[in-house]
This record gives C-alpha cells, structure tokens and sequence, in this order.
C-alpha cells in the first residue's frame, strides 16, 4: 500500500513537473517577461529544488491540504468536497440500480446457456459496448431531452430537494452504459459456477433448478461478484467525467475537465492521487471481504 | 522370442501399411493452433466479423493511399451543410467536406491508433510479465509494483494528463495508450509464466542447456501466445474507444486529421439545428469496427479456450 503511493505520487510528480515543461511559463501564458515567470515561478514555489518540491507535495498528501486551484483560485479541498456531492447524486443510484439489473438478467442468461437467449444477450451485451459512450450521451440527450422534451436538457439546482430533477436522464444514460459491461462480466462469474460439482449434487438431490439457481449458484456466486462491485466503486467518483461535461453538472468530472483544460496543475494533481487512493482502498476492502466471505482465503 | 519377434513384424507391416495409405488422405494435423482454427472456422458469426475486419482494412488502405475520397480534407464553403445526396450520402460539414469521405479517412486514424497501441502495451505487457513470472523474487515484486502503481491511476485521468504533457496528435495518442493499457496482459503472462516455468518441457530444455532468454522466448511464450492473441485484441478495441474520447476532449489527434472523435464533438453543436450526418457517419463506421472486432475476439477466445476441445 505505501510502496504504491509512493509510486503513484513519483509518477505523477514526474510526469507534470519533468515531462510537462516549465509550468510557470505555461501558467504565465505566451506573452509574459522573463521576469514575470520569475515572479510566478517563486508564488508557486517552483524555484525550489526537485526533491523539495517532492517531499511539499507529499506533504501536501498526507495533510490533505492541497493549496488553491491555479485557475480558479479556490482551495483544491473545498473544491473536492462541494464537488463529491454532486458525483455521488449522480452515480450512486445508477450504479446500484445496474448491479441489481445485471445480476438479475445475467442469471436468466446462464439458465439459457446454449440457447439463443444467451447467445443474443451476448452478442447484444457486445453491440451495447460497440457505441461510444459519447453517442449514447449526445443522442439520449438529444431524443429524450431537446425532442422529446421529457427532461431539462442540462442544469443543476444545488439544493438537495430540487435537484433530482436534473439527475433522472444522466442516470439513465449510466444505466444504459453500465449494462454492456456488466452483465458481459455476472455471466461469466455465474457462468464459471453454474458447472461446478455441488451444482451437480443439488440437482442430483432433485431440487428444482429455480432453488438451484437462488441458493446455490449465486450464493457462491457472490464472493466474485462482490469482489467485481467493490473494486468499480472508485467508478461512482472518475465514472461520470464526460456526463457531467454534457449536463453542466458541478461534480468532480466536471471540475477535472475544467482543469485539463485550464492546465490546472495542482489540481490535475490533487485528482491523480484521490482516485488513486480510492482505488487502493477498495481493493483492500475486495481483499479483505473476500477473505471474510471465503474461508479458504488467508490474508498474508 | 520367436513369436514376439513375428509380433513386432506384423506391427510393423500394420504401420508400414497405415503410413502407405496415408498421403491418399489429407494429413489431419493436431496441434492448438490446428484446433483452434477448426473451431474458430465453424463458428460462423466469427468468420463474418473476421471478413468484415479484413473489408475495413482494405477500404483504410484504398484511402490511405488516396484511391477513393482523395479530397476528403479539402473545404469546399460553396456547398457548406449540404443535404443528404447521391454525391454526399451523409451530407457535408461546416467546411462543406463530404461527410462519408470524413468518416472513411477516419477509418485509417482509428486502425493506426488501435494496432500501433495495442502492439506497444502488448509488447510491454509481454516482456514485463515474462521476465516477472519467470524470475520471480525482487524482479516480480518490482513489475508487480509498477503495474499495481499504474492501475491505481484511473485511465480517464491517466491518459489525459499524458497525452496534455506529450502534447496532442496521432503519435502521442497512441504512445499514451499504450504505456497505461499493458496491465492485464501483464498479469496474466505473468501467471502463466508462474505455471508454466517449472513444468517438464521447460525442465527438459534446461536440461540439454538452454538459457534463460531461450526458456523464455522459444519454449514458454509460444505455450501462453493465445493469451496475447485475445489480449492484443481487447487492446485494440479499446485503444479506438479512448481515441475517441480524446478527440472529443481536445486532447487527441490534431483537429486538421479526420477522427470519428473529432465528428461527433462537431455533431454536439450540429444537432440543435438538426445536422445529424458527422454524427450518424462517425456512429456507424465505428459501430461496425468496433463490434467486428468484439464479436471476433469472442470466438477467438472460444476457439483458443483449451476447455472448449472436442466441442
């Protein structure tokens, strides 16, 4: 865990404070003096020495403070947390609501392995993830929205009583393109169970296949299962970038664009290293639920 | 001894005869590769998406090489959004190029970013899961160390911050692909490499003297290819995806080369109006790579899938 943070602050400290220029002379635009960039160059502390300048962004991490944003001005901290809120409203109940879905149609999938109703959710599954999401989000908002005129074509209200409103076709949209992958990755963990030895056994027994199904196969089938949502929660935080671009949604995915394109080091940065830690973190979560679910698993 | 020598006679004369009859028939030839390929030939949605693959490859060569829609790029303001038409199918753009032939070019961008991307993070993959299953202790623990390390990164911000430092364009777009997407096909060469090392052919090799690098490269490799195969293909796909991607975020190809990311993000500001040909264009052509290409590597991987024998 540490050696990896390790690695990933060297990273991304490398990649934008060696490989990306000078970023005071990118910071004070094309037009600025010698002296100007001097001057900037020590507001932001970048006239110290490599290692310094490491060893302040490290510092940087532990204590959760990350300076203020180049572009905007504000605390990176405060912009983090008035963003999460926005992101969890939106992915949040997509996210669940295509787990349950997934899981669900995956099951009837296995049930009709060899038929065509397997082959067809595959090849479907497929076509699904032969779209770029970007299409999906353009036309969805384009039909549903501007034609149709079911929904508010883009807004926020950041009130959390009235912005529901808002949030019905981004979740709709995330809902649709969560369903490729995911029922693509229940069936072959649910497909990998369905021909084990004790599914054999129960139905030599004589169960009924829906009691083979319900308590057998995805019983088991839930230690992987598991394992698969909890290591795309990082998802419900870096999972919406380019919904909330389209909608004008004030989440992290939003604030991250505006900074790729502001060339807002520090908080590119600050991004970098909170999804990665997430990241970390559910995968230690998977690890040890996993351990706690499967007693043949031993955490070394 | 009399009778078993007449014994071996006999069973010589039954293969001498077995081996006589043989050249009328076809050799029927045993190995993965064979097997593969007999399997992979009877799955018929395979074989179409393998020629359909093959058509797209050509249509990419014919206009790389400027045999069909050679003015492309060339803006023509007289004829700026012009409808549906025989001469232009999907109309034209804002700078009055024909859409069709935008969505054509944008083959040739697509595959390069998708082969030259995916043959970088395979090679990476390849070499670092090798050489970390193969050797195990601090050399494992240190490739281990650096593929945990890029994974934790999300690739949504991964990539962007790298193709922002590199700088935009086809080559950087395909070199920033490549360096973040070898992950998986480095852990599980790594894997199979862990099996494979101690198994008896590898022993057997070590035996009349072979080196680490021939281990390595002539005797394992071959043994965890179908890996690569499958792999090398998932890569593709998705390196053609997150082109897009980054195309529609000003962070992709320069915006004077033609991408299906560049149509669609000039079709977000076309719809209202309604224009809907770069989006249509770019969402076909790419529909039909892309799930080409998925439903080939489905049956690729079925085929290869050493379980699925004798089925």
């Amino acid at each position: 865990m540490v050696p990896i943070l390790i690695g990933v602050t060297f990273l991304t400290f490398m990649l934008f404070n060696l490989f990306g220029g000078d970023p005071a002379v990118r910071f004070a635009g094309k037009h600025a003096t010698a002296e100007q960039v001097q001057v900037i160059r020590a507001e932001l502390g970048l006239d110290r020495s490599l290692p310094e300048q490491y060893l302040f962004f490290v510092k940087q991490i532990a204590t959760f403070d990350y300076g203020r944003s180049w572009a905007s001005k504000q605390l990176i901290s405060t912009m983090i947390t008035d963003g999460l809120g926005a992101t969890l409203s939106l992915t949040a109940p997509a996210f669940f609501a295509s787990i349950a879905f997934c899981i669900g149609l995956a099951l009837f999938a296995v049930y009709g392995r060899g038929t065509m109703l397997d082959r067809g959710t595959v090849v479907v599954c497929l076509g699904l993830l032969s779209i770029s999401s970007l299409v999906y989000i353009l036309g969805l908002q384009y039909i549903l929205a501007f034609k149709g005129g079911f929904f508010p074509i883009s807004g926020w209200d950041p009130s959390w009583v009235d912005r529901w409103g808002y949030l019905v076709l981004p979740w709709i949209i995330l809902f649709v393109l969560s369903l490729g992958p995911n029922i693509l990755i229940y069936r072959t963990v649910i497909m990998d169970e369905a021909f084990q030895d004790y599914v054999r056994t129960a139905r030599a027994k004589g169960l009924a296949e829906r009691h083979v199904y319900a308590k057998h196969i995805l019983k088991n089938a839930m230690i992987p299962i598991i394992t698969v949502i909890v290591i795309e929660m990082p998802f419900l935080i870096t999972g919406s970038v380019l919904i909330e671009n389209f909608f004008g949604i004030p989440g992290l995915g939003g604030t991250l664009i505006k900074a790729l394109n502001d060339s807002d080091f520090p908080t590119i940065k600050a991004f970098t290293v909170i999804s990665a830690m997430t990241y970390m973190v559910f995968n230690l979560l998977a690890d040890v639920l996993y351990s706690l679910v499967d007693p043949r698993v031993k955490l070394s | 001894m009399s009778s078993a020598s007449s014994n071996m006679t006999s069973n010589l004369n039954a293969v001498a005869a077995a081996t006589a009859k043989t050249p009328s028939q076809a050799p029927v030839r045993n190995s993965l590769w064979w097997d593969a390929f007999r399997r992979f030939k009877k799955n018929k949605i395979g074989v179409v998406s393998f020629w359909v693959i093959i058509s797209y490859v050509i249509i990419a060569i014919l206009a790389a090489t400027g045999l069909i829609f050679p003015d492309a790029q060339v803006p023509n303001q007289a004829e700026a959004y012009s409808s549906i038409s025989w001469a232009h199918p999907f109309g034209t753009d804002i700078f009055g190029r024909d859409i069709l032939g935008r969505a054509v070019h944008g083959i040739v961008t697509a595959i390069s970013i998708g082969l030259l991307a995916s043959t970088l993070s395979l090679v990476i993959g390849l070499v670092l899961g090798a050489i970390a299953g193969y050797f195990g202790g601090k050399v494992d623990a240190f490739v281990v160390w650096l593929y945990t390390t890029v994974d934790s990164i999300p690739y949504i911000l991964l990539i962007p911050s790298l193709t922002f430092v590199l700088g935009r364009g086809l080559i950087n777009v395909f070199i920033a692909v490549g360096l973040t997407s070898w992950v998986t096909t480095a852990r599980l060469v790594r894997g199979e490499f862990f099996k494979h090392k101690s198994r008896e052919y590898v022993m057997a090799a070590h035996a009349i003297g072979a080196g680490d690098g021939r281990k390595i490269f002539g005797h394992i490799l071959p043994n965890v290819a179908h890996l690569a195969f499958v792999q090398f293909g998932l890569g593709f796909v998705s390196a053609i995806k997150i082109e897009v991607i980054l195309s529609y975020l000003g962070l992709g190809v320069d915006p004077s080369q033609p991408s299906w990311g560049l149509m669609i993000d000039d079709a977000k500001n076309e719809l209202a109006r309604p224009y809907w040909g770069n989006l249509a264009a770019a969402t076909v052509f790419m529909f039909g790579l892309i799930l080409s290409f998925n439903l080939f590597n489905d049956a690729l991987r079925e085929a290869l899938d050493p379980k699925m024998k004798n089925k």
